[in-house]
């Protein structure tokens, strides 16, 4: 199965990439768009038999070792 | 006795050769050079984690290279009570395995810094020494994640444990910014709450010997000996 998980930076900490698209688009004409943020986006394949509690506590588990900085850095699985 | 010490490298560092240098130029004693993969080290006086970008800055700056071989050996030296200092991407790797508060962000305005900046000391530690109270340091910097960032709770613990080595400071001649990339409090280095591993942006190999613009970055090394 293929599981998504959708890393952003916390809500208070500063996020200039988003800032400066933000801009660019409001330049383009979009100037309905506002507080735009970018985050990233993990793939990853499990598989298929594993179970809803195991693939959750893996998938939690990674995140905290290496794929996301707590300190900054939030998580959603997705799907 | 002889000040001995290590340099740790990782593929994409780039500033460990500068390091070494800056070691046996400073220290005239023992330095290793050691590769991320090993499993033991040296007992030296003084790790560093130089300067790079390690695995690319894959995934965050300094992650990949806080999950390496060597590491736990890094750990059991700072337990130990000896000196660690990462510089640039160091200081990122360290905050990444946790030795160190806080984490490195993006540049405020989304620039990589390469250039001289200013700094000055902010608490007392065995890394500061030899430097007076309100010297300006001409030191460089080359980072594009440097904005350190904490939380409100781990800025309070910082200060009232005196753990801020360095800030950033406008120079005394020149038009600098006071806060170059954004950091909180303008923070430039810290230390653990024992003060004896330190966090810095700015690059000290980089300005010590006679073919440097500044050679403010023999104060550490000095601080440490003296």
């Amino acid at each position: 199965m293929r599981i998504k998980i959708l890393v952003r930076l916390k809500g208070q900490i500063l996020e200039p990439q988003g800032k400066v698209i933000e801009q660019s688009l409001n330049s383009l004409g979009f100037i309905e768009f506002s507080n735009i943020r970018q985050g990233k986006l993990i793939e990853l394949d499990l598989p298929d038999n594993i179970s809803k509690d195991e693939k959750a506590q893996k998938i939690d588990s990674a995140c905290k070792k290496l794929l996301v900085n707590d300190i900054i850095e939030e998580y959603e699985v997705l799907g | 006795m002889s000040f001995k010490s290590a340099v740790i490298t990782f593929p994409g560092s780039n500033c460990d050769r500068d390091a070494l240098c800056y070691l046996k130029d400073l220290t005239k004693g023992e330095v290793h050079n050691i590769w991320h993969e090993e499993t033991s080290l040296p007992k030296v006086d003084l790790v560093i984690l130089p300067g790079g970008f390690s695995f690319g800055d894959y995934l965050r700056s300094g992650a990949m290279a806080s999950k390496s071989k060597i590491i736990d050996e890094v750990v059991k030296h700072a337990n130990d009570n000896r000196y660690l200092l990462g510089i640039c991407n160091g200081f990122q790797i360290l905050t990444e395995i946790g030795l160190l508060e806080g984490a490195l962000i993006r540049n405020k305005k989304l620039k990589f810094l390469g250039k001289n900046c200013f700094i000055k000391k902010k608490f007392k530690n065995n890394f500061n020494l030899s430097i007076k109270d309100n010297q300006i340091l001409q030191i460089p910097v080359a980072h594009n994640e440097g904005n350190f960032y904490c939380d409100a709770e781990t800025l309070n613990l910082l200060k009232n444990n005196e753990q801020i080595a360095f800030e950033y400071c406008k120079g005394e001649f020149s038009n600098t910014e006071e806060n170059i990339n954004g950091s909180i409090e303008a923070i430039a280095g810290i230390t653990n709450k024992k003060k004896n591993v330190l966090g810095m942006m700015p690059h000290p190999e980089r300005a010590y010997s006679d073919f440097h613009q500044s050679q403010d970055g023999r104060l550490i090394i000095e601080s440490l000996i003296s």
